[in-house]
C-alpha cells in the first residue's frame, strides 16, 4: 500500500516521462513494469535501504544542471569493439566480432520474436524481490534504447559501451551469455547530467560473463545504475567498477546463483572528494549447491565525501556448501568524511561458509612517514598509499592487462583529481 | 657533516622529555656508533633527525652540511641528503617495490632541480645495485616490503639507500631480527656504500654488527644524553661488561 505522499511524488515523476512508443512484446514489458512500479512507488527516506542515500535527486522529475560534455575514453588502446550511447540512442558500428550477435532495444522492439524478450523485465523483476528496486522499474518502463549483446560463444574482442552525456538518459541493456560462451563487456563515461542505466544479464551453463565498468572522473555525475544477472550451473560473473568523482553514484547490483558450482564477483573501488556521494547496494543470492560469490568494495573519501555500502548474502534453503565473501572497507582521508556500510548474512542452509567484514581507517601514519623520507611529497606519498589501498579490490580484475590498465588510470585520476 | 648541539626532545603528546642535551657531530667519511640500553633515547634520536611527527624539540638544533634540518618536512631532509634506514622497514600491498623504488629517486632528483631518471636507465641501475645485495627481480617485482623475510625486508633498506646516495646514513637497529648470515649481506651492502663523501650514524645495541661494519667513533648512550665517547674498543667494552660499568662510571 502506498501512502498518499509517496503515491503523489510517484505520479510527478513519471508525469515528467513519455513511455516509448510502440507496443508488441516491449510494450507488455514497459506496462508491467510500470504497474510494479505504481504498485510500491518511487523511495523515500524511511525505506530500509535508502536510509544513507537521499533519493531526492532521482525522484526529482526534472534533473538538475545540463550534461557536460564527454572526457577522455579511459579504455583508449584497449581494443574493443565500441558501441557508442549518444544520449538517449545507441550506435551500432558494422563488424560485431565472431560469435556475438548485437541488436539495440530501440530496433528489437519492432520484432515479433526476439531473444530479448525472455530476459527483458524478467531479471528486473526477479531483482526486486525480496527488496524492491523502483528505479530499475522504472527504467524497465521508459528506456529508450540499450545494447542487447548475445555471445554464442567465445568472443575475443571486448565489447565497449562509451556514454557520451545525453539529457536525463535512460538506457536498458541486456546480455545473453549462451551455454559455454564467454564475453568481456567494458563500460566508460557518464550517460548524462542524470544517467538511470540497467543492464540485465543471463548467463548459462558454464558461461562466462567478465564486466568491467570505468565511471571516470565527473564531479557532476549524477547516475543510478542497476546489473541484474542471474547465473546457471558452472558458469563465472566477474563483475568491477571503478569510480573516480560523481556528485551522486548508486550501483546495485542484483546475483543470483541459479545452478550448482556457479561463482560470482562484484567489486569495486571508489575514490571521491567534497560532494561526492557513493553508493554501492549489493544482493546476492545463493539459490543453488556448491556456488560461490565474492563482494570485495573499497573506498577512498576526502574533504566530506560519503561512501556507502550496503551488502547482504541471501542463502535460500537447500543452498548448501555455499562459499559467500563480503568485505567492504574505506579508508578516511580526513574528519569530515563518511563511510556507512550495511553488511547483512541471511541464512537458510546449514552447510556454508559466509563471511563479511568492514573496516573503516585513516591513512597509516608509518607507512606515509616511510615514503616520505624517501623524498617522495606528502601529496604524492598519500596517493600511493590509496593505490596501496585500493589494490586489493583491483586484484578481483581477472584480466592482468585490463587490471594494469585500470591501475594505471587510477594513478594518473589521483594525481590530476 | 652532521652537526647536533644541544638537543632537547620530549613526546608531544606528553610531558615526557626523551633527549636532554644530545652533541654529536659525525663528518662525512666517518662511521659513528651509538649503544646504549634500552629507552636511552637512541631511536628517538634517529626519528627526530629525519622529522616524524609525535616529538617536539625544546631545546638546540640539528644541521646537515651547515642546513637547519630540524625546520624541514621529512622528504626535503631526504632531499638534502639524510636517509634512515628503519628498524621496522614497512609492508605497502599493492606498491611494486620498484615502482616505490623509481618514485622515490626521481622525487629526490627532482627536488634538487636534476632530471629524472627515465625508465631504461633506472632499470639498469636498480639491476646493478640489486644484484650485490643479491635481491632477484622476483623481490624487485613485488609490493614493497610485503612477504619479505626479515633479512630481505633490511636488504631492501640497503638498496634503497644505495639507489639515494644519500650523504649521511641514519640506520636504526639494523641488525635486529637478523641472523649471521643476513647480518653480514647487509654489512657487506653498507662496507660498500661507505666512502668520502658519506656519512653514518649506526645505532645498534650490540657490538657484533660492529664486527662487520667498523665504527671510527663510539658513542655510548643513555638517559637522553651522550655519556661516552671513544674508539671501536668501547663497543668491545659494552660487550664484555654490559652498560652498567660505564654508566656507574660516568655517573
Amino acid at each position: 500500500m502506498v501512502g498518499e505522499a509517496k503515491r503523489q511524488a510517484t505520479e510527478d515523476r513519471l508525469g515528467a516521462l513519455t513511455l516509448p512508443e510502440g507496443g508488441g512484446w516491449l510494450g507488455a514489458a514497459r506496462k508491467d513494469a510500470l504497474d510494479r512500479l505504481r504498485a510500491v512507488g518511487l523511495p523515500g527516506r524511511r525505506d530500509e535501504y535508502w536510509r544513507y542515500t537521499d533519493p531526492r535527486p532521482l525522484n526529482a522529475p526534472e534533473p538538475e544542471g545540463a550534461a557536460e560534455a564527454a572526457g577522455d575514453d579511459p579504455f583508449a588502446g584497449i581494443d574493443g569493439f565500441v558501441i557508442t550511447v549518444d544520449g538517449d540512442a545507441v550506435i551500432v558500428p558494422d563488424g560485431a566480432p565472431e560469435g556475438l550477435e548485437v541488436d539495440t532495444l530501440r530496433h528489437a522492439a519492432g520484432a515479433d520474436i526476439h531473444w530479448a524478450r525472455e530476459i527483458y523485465g524478467t531479471r528486473e523483476a526477479a531483482g526486486s524481490r525480496p527488496v524492491s528496486r523502483p528505479f530499475g522499474m522504472l527504467n524497465t518502463a521508459f528506456a529508450t534504447d540499450g545494447v542487447l549483446l548475445r555471445a554464442k560463444g567465445k568472443v575475443a574482442r571486448p565489447v565497449h559501451i562509451r556514454y557520451a552525456p545525453g539529457t536525463d538518459p535512460i538506457l536498458h541493456h541486456v546480455v545473453k551469455i549462451e551455454a559455454g560462451a564467454t564475453l568481456t563487456l567494458l563500460e566508460s563515461g557518464t550517460p548524462g547530467n542524470r544517467g538511470n542505466t540497467a543492464l540485465e544479464a543471463e548467463i548459462a551453463e558454464d558461461g562466462a560473463l567478465h564486466h568491467l565498468r570505468i565511471q571516470d572522473p565527473d564531479p557532476k555525475r549524477h547516475v543510478n545504475t542497476h546489473f541484474f544477472a542471474a547465473l546457471s550451473a558452472r558458469s563465472v560473473l566477474k563483475s568491477f567498477t571503478l569510480s573516480a568523482q560523481g556528485a551522486f553514484v548508486r550501483n546495485e547490483g542484483t546475483i543470483d546463483l541459479t545452478g550448482d558450482e556457479g561463482s560470482a564477483t562484484i567489486a569495486g573501488a571508489a575514490f571521491g572528494r567534497g560532494d561526492f556521494h557513493h553508493d554501492d547496494t549489493v544482493f546476492v543470492t545463493h539459490d543453488a549447491v556448491d556456488c560461490e560469490s565474492r563482494q570485495v568494495f573499497k573506498k577512498v573519501l576526502r574533504d566530506g565525501a560519503t561512501g556507502v555500502f550496503q551488502g547482504k548474502i541471501l542463502v535460500k534453503e537447500g543452498a548448501q556448501k555455499t562459499d559467500g565473501y563480503q568485505i567492504s572497507q574505506s579508508l578516511l582521508l580526513d574528519d569530515d568524511s563518511v563511510f556507512l556500510a550495511k553488511p547483512e548474512l541471511e541464512i537458510y542452509a546449514d552447510d556454508v561458509a559466509c563471511s563479511h567484514g568492514s573496516t573503516t581507517g585513516a591513512i597509516d601514519e608509518t607507512a606515509l612517514f616511510y615514503l616520505r623520507s624517501r623524498g617522495v611529497s606528502k601529496r604524492d606519498a598519500t596517493d600511493l598509499l590509496v593505490l596501496s589501498f585500493l589494490a586489493e579490490a583491483l586484484e578481483e580484475i581477472d584480466d592482468e592487462a585490463l587490471r594494469e590498465h585500470v591501475n594505471d588510470c587510477l594513478a594518473g585520476w589521483l594525481s590530476t583529481h | 657533516m652532521l652537526k647536533i648541539e644541544n638537543l632537547h626532545v620530549k613526546l608531544e603528546e606528553e610531558d615526557k622529555q626523551i633527549l636532554k642535551g644530545i652533541d654529536l657531530q659525525v663528518p662525512y667519511g666517518e662511521v659513528h656508533a651509538i649503544m646504549g640500553p634500552n629507552g636511552s633515547g637512541k631511536s628517538t634520536l634517529s626519528y627526530v633527525l629525519s622529522g616524524r611527527d609525535g616529538y617536539e624539540v625544546t631545546e638546540g638544533s640539528a644541521a646537515l652540511e651547515g642546513e637547519d634540518l630540524l625546520d624541514l618536512e621529512p622528504e626535503e631532509r631526504a632531499a638534502a641528503g639524510l636517509f634512515l634506514a628503519f628498524q621496522y622497514p614497512v609492508e605497502i600491498p599493492g606498491v611494486g617495490n620498484m615502482t616505490f623504488l623509481r618514485t622515490a629517486v626521481n622525487a629526490q632528483r627532482k627536488a634538487r632541480g636534476q632530471e629524472e631518471l627515465s625508465a631504461g636507465d633506472f632499470l639498469k641501475l636498480v639491476r646493478e645495485k640489486a644484484k650485490t645485495l643479491k635481491i632477484d627481480a622476483e623481490m624487485l617485482k613485488r609490493p614493497v616490503n610485503v612477504g619479505f623475510s626479515g633479512g630481505e625486508k633490511k636488504r631492501n633498506e640497503i638498496l634503497q639507500m644505495a639507489m639515494l646516495e644519500p650523504k649521511m646514513c641514519i640506520m636504526d637497529e639494523t641488525d635486529s631480527g637478523l641472523d649471521v648470515d643476513a647480518m653480514k649481506l647487509v654489512a657487506e651492502g653498507v662496507n660498500a656504500l661507505r666512502g668520502p663523501d658519506r656519512g653514518f650514524l649506526v645505532i645498534t645495541h650490540y657490538q657484533r654488527l660492529l664486527d662487520h661494519i667498523r665504527p671510527d667513533v663510539v658513542h655510548i648512550m643513555s638517559d637522553g644524553r651522550i655519556v661516552k665517547s671513544g674508539g671501536p674498543e668501547l663497543a668491545l667494552e659494552v660487550e664484555t661488561n654490559g652498560y652498567g660499568d660505564i654508566l656507574n662510571e660516568v655517573a
